[in-house]
């Protein structure tokens, strides 16, 4: 089976002289979900912008069967949907139906209505097409935020934080929702148990590399993996999550 | 369409007039505040003219008096306030009115400058009211209005909120921390929140930009749906024009 993700000695130095990645290797199989954790600034923004060819480091990657160093940009950003952590970054048209068709009209896709209406339907969305981002909450801004990706039928999804700042009930409909969708996915996130629930597999990225990889509930049992890592799980929460 | 209220539109947006293609409107309320503008005040049948037309357009619309009056209010005030003091200041035949005089030329140009706004103010109201802020930047786009201000003019609308949001917690944060400016020079406080506000909206463009780049962005922002320039739009224009023009040519 080709694989979704495959990257080998990945690195990434800022201009500011920040390194950003530091070797990553990593193989994700299609149809899997792969939470990415690590402390902040460990570079999971930075491989997240590398999935996309937003940027470009050195060694290997290729994403969804696309070289993403200098490849066909425009079929990769076709494959592949990033999904930013402040829904308000991501949506910047006037009307949320407008900006869910946004991605589809650019990479010129057919059928743009119906894909807006059965991206927005997936994310139960559907009756606030006519509104203003501005005029939803959080929650409902995040949702039409994976709407907008959905909408141009990824291959992979990649989250950035996807439950930071929900109320419970909020993370709740965005992990059952999640929960239904078959695409690839990487879930860059702080939240552990949110991982545990949705990913059967974990990497650590810490200091630009990839420490640790395996699955997840292996790795979220590890305490002291994850105190090396400055992460940490609520107090005796792991088990309840792994039983939902 | 439970969202068009907060969008800007006022009345029944299944009303003739909302349907109209936002090009039309443009062209018909521009219009009208043109013709108002260019007539001298002699000829106030043609300012009537435009007020009833203005007045038909907000009734099949089914815009309020209360509605129009509340926006109107926003800009309306500051126009009259500079036209009411021209009768007392112009000079030439003065009128008697009991404790002051006023100037007959002055109180002739008060009517004209207040008629006048009075029309162009209504006339961009009426277009807010019946058109969604989006359908006219869209329309503005389609009659070739330069893109780089119609695409600051959108985002402008879509983060006027996030920012104001912004400024109104750090007004907060400050206040929780007791500041309390009681002369000028502790003013300085709120310049560095000035600056710090400008920063974040200039990270957030930044964001906004890898977001689209993101998304196949390639510099153009193609539209869902094409608008369509009907028969409607034809009568409305024509219908206006037919009210106006000639009664401006021939008076």
């Amino acid at each position: 089976m080709s694989c979704a993700i495959e990257a080998r000695g990945l690195r990434f130095r800022y201009p500011n002289g920040v390194t950003g990645l530091d070797g990553v290797d990593l193989s994700v199989r299609h149809g899997e979900r792969v939470a990415v954790l690590g402390p902040n600034g460990a570079g999971k923004t930075t491989l997240m912008l590398h999935l996309n060819g937003l940027l470009a480091g050195e060694g290997s990657l290729s994403v969804a069967g696309v070289d993403a160093r200098g490849g066909d940009t425009r079929a990769l950003r076709a494959r592949v949907g990033l999904v930013f952590q402040d829904p308000d970054d991501q949506l910047f048209m006037p009307t949320v139906r407008e900006d869910v068709a946004f991605g589809p009209l650019n990479l010129g896709m057919d059928d743009v209505e119906a894909r807006v209406e059965a991206a927005l339907r997936t994310v139960r969305m559907l009756e606030a097409g006519d509104r203003a981002p501005h005029q939803l909450s959080l929650g409902q801004r995040r949702r039409v935020a994976i709407a907008t990706v959905l909408a141009m039928d990824p291959s992979l999804l990649v989250l950035d934080e996807p439950s930071a700042s929900l109320d419970p009930r909020s993370r709740r409909e965005l992990l059952q929702m999640l929960g239904r969708l078959d695409q690839t996915m990487l879930v860059v996130t702080h939240d552990l148990l949110f991982a545990a629930e949705l990913c059967e597999r974990a990497v650590i990225l810490s200091a630009g590399r990839i420490v640790a990889d395996g699955r997840c509930l292996d790795i979220l049992r590890d305490e002291d993996l994850l105190a090396a890592h400055d992460l940490e799980l609520p107090l005796g929460r792991l088990e309840v999550a792994a039983a939902a | 369409m439970s969202g068009m209220h907060q969008l800007g539109v006022a009345g029944d947006p299944a009303s003739r007039i909302h349907r109209l293609d936002p090009r039309a409107k443009i062209v018909g309320l521009a219009g009208i505040t043109v013709v108002a503008v260019s007539t001298p005040p002699r000829l106030w049948p043609v300012l009537a003219a435009c007020a009833l037309a203005l007045a038909t357009i907000a009734a099949a619309g089914r815009v309020g008096p209360g509605v129009i009056w509340t926006r109107a209010r926003v800009v309306l005030p500051l126009v009259l306030f500079v036209a009411v003091f021209v009768p007392f200041v112009r000079g030439g035949e003065q009128i008697d009115l009991g404790p002051v005089d006023v100037s007959r030329a002055g109180l002739t140009t008060f009517f004209a400058v207040s008629s006048k706004a009075l029309i162009g103010t209504v006339s961009a109201v009426l277009l807010g009211a019946t058109t969604s802020f989006p359908d006219v930047l869209h329309g503005l786009e389609r009659m070739r209005a330069p893109r780089l201000l119609t695409l600051i003019a959108a985002f402008m609308y879509r983060y006027l909120f996030v920012i104001t949001g912004e400024a109104r917690r750090m007004r907060v944060a400050l206040s929780s921390r007791g500041y309390r400016p009681r002369h000028a020079l502790q003013a300085a406080a709120l310049g560095r929140v000035a600056t710090a506000l400008f920063l974040r909206t200039f990270e957030r463009g930044e964001r906004v930009y890898v977001a689209m780049l993101a998304r196949g962005y390639t510099g153009a922002t193609p539209r869902l749906r094409a608008l369509a320039f009907g028969r409607a739009d034809v009568l409305f224009l024509a219908a206006l024009v037919a009210a106006l023009v000639p009664l401006r040519v021939v008076a």
